[in-house]
């Protein structure tokens, strides 16, 4: 007894390291998967709070720049409203279209990660705004990422720049799509992969959501192709240059699908049954 | 330690933190090099002081960064990691004197103190970099980054050091 005793307290430090390294290494491990309640977040109230006074201190600057963004998209929203005014006198009411399908809440970007290969952002939008996992988070220059991390008060979002993100796309001339994936190289430039090789492509083409997933609806714009290669496997792999800036975002938009949960139900049933 | 070094060491705690979490994790040069100055806390702990307690310290040091930078457990194993690893460290860049406890780190020569920083950041940044991207097939990104930050991370503890010096 006296032996074991004497044995922990002559490696005392030892095994104060390996337990403090385990369990650092569990919170790494636990971070690198998705869909996980995350202890280290900065989605917490201490680290939201000082990110938050933070963002509030700088708010001033850049202000300029976020008044030209909003004025452009008021501008946008305006004359789109404009062409719905003109059909409205037209169409009937149905009652599918009561329910709107798609609805947005805006929120701030608080803390922006860009440097890192699994990048984040913390928003000051919570479960108490009606923040789910798994909403779509976009700016009006298109899409920004999806919603990992929920807490009361704040969100983090796993942005486009992050090697665990893969988002459907397709082309804007044809229906051509492939998934939206990472390889860390520039911040503003991501990768579309596994293009169907019968594809039209042109350098300048515009990329846009496609509307199979739930996250987000269809025909939202990413970026404009920059280069694009055929892979090993017969397919096109293509460099996209982003619409968005990624290192500057301030203002995004959060997109909730109303219809989300009766397609997966939907899905799901299908699978059962197979 | 007297009472007057605890109160150093905690003020000193939450100060890097707050420096590194609010200004050096956003100076991103060249796309990914940040300094990471918070490992001062570690380099500088008292050479007479509990090394369990510093172990320790480490180990929430790091996660309190790790909180902000959305990272997991990256930052707190590779600061555990050093300061396990502190004492062989200042042995092999101090020799004997460090038996002796006759060193202090400002007085040393000059080379012995740069071993001793670099040293302490290059372990740090290869374990923080391999964890944070965990995958090797990014094998030349980590050491890349480990080598760009580390150089930044060197350079700018070296120069705090020297600036806080006290010339007694």
């Amino acid at each position: 007894m006296q032996q074991i005793l004497f044995f922990f307290i002559r490696n005392k430090n030892f095994l104060l390291f390996s337990v403090l390294f385990l369990i650092a290494f569990a919170l790494t491990i636990q971070s690198n998967s998705y869909h996980t309640t995350r202890y280290t977040s900065s989605a917490n109230f201490l680290s939201g709070t000082v990110y938050n006074i933070k963002s509030n201190a700088l708010n001033y600057i850049g202000l300029q720049n976020e008044n030209t963004k909003l004025l452009n998209e008021n501008l946008h929203l305006r004359r789109e409203l404009e062409v719905f005014k003109s059909y409205a006198g037209f169409t009937k009411k149905d009652s599918n279209d009561l329910a709107v399908k798609y609805d947005f809440i805006t929120a701030i970007v608080i803390n922006n990660s860009y440097s890192k290969t699994k990048n984040l952002l913390t928003i000051k939008k919570g479960l108490k705004d009606g923040v789910k996992i798994d909403m779509g988070v976009i700016t009006s220059n298109g899409v920004v990422g999806i919603i990992n991390n929920v807490s009361e008060n704040y969100a983090t979002v796993q942005s486009l720049l992050n090697t665990k993100s893969q988002i459907n796309a397709r082309l804007k001339n044809s229906n051509h799509f492939g998934s939206l994936k990472w390889n860390t190289k520039a911040t503003n430039i991501v990768q579309l992969i596994d293009v169907n090789r019968m594809a039209p492509l042109k350098v300048g083409d515009t990329i846009i959501t496609d509307g199979k997933s739930t996250i987000f609806p269809e025909g939202l714009p990413i970026g404009t192709i920059k280069t694009y290669e055929l892979g090993e496997n017969d397919n096109y792999n293509i460099d996209i240059q982003l619409f968005n800036d990624m290192t500057s975002l301030k203002y995004v938009y959060l997109i909730t699908n109303n219809h989300a949960r009766e397609i997966k139900e939907l899905e799901k049933e299908g699978e059962d049954e197979q | 330690m007297n009472n007057s070094a605890i109160l150093t060491n905690i003020l000193r705690f939450i100060a890097l933190v707050l420096l590194q979490v609010l200004l050096l994790n956003h100076i991103n040069f060249l796309g990914y090099v940040n300094p990471y100055l918070y490992l001062l806390f570690i380099i500088s702990f008292p050479l007479d002081g509990n090394r369990s307690l510093l172990i320790f310290l480490s180990f929430l040091l790091g996660l309190s960064v790790d909180f902000f930078a959305d990272s997991g457990g990256v930052h707190a194993a590779a600061s555990v990691f050093i300061a396990y690893l502190r004492s062989p460290i200042l042995k092999f860049s101090f020799g004997v004197s460090y038996e002796y406890n006759m060193i202090k780190i400002n007085k040393a020569p000059l080379i012995e103190r740069l071993t001793y920083i670099s040293l302490m950041v290059l372990l740090h940044h290869l374990i923080l970099f391999t964890l944070e991207v965990f995958s090797l097939s990014h094998t030349l990104l980590i050491l890349k980054s480990t080598l760009f930050s580390g150089i930044f991370s060197i350079l700018l503890i070296f120069c705090t050091l020297l600036l806080f010096s006290r010339k007694t």
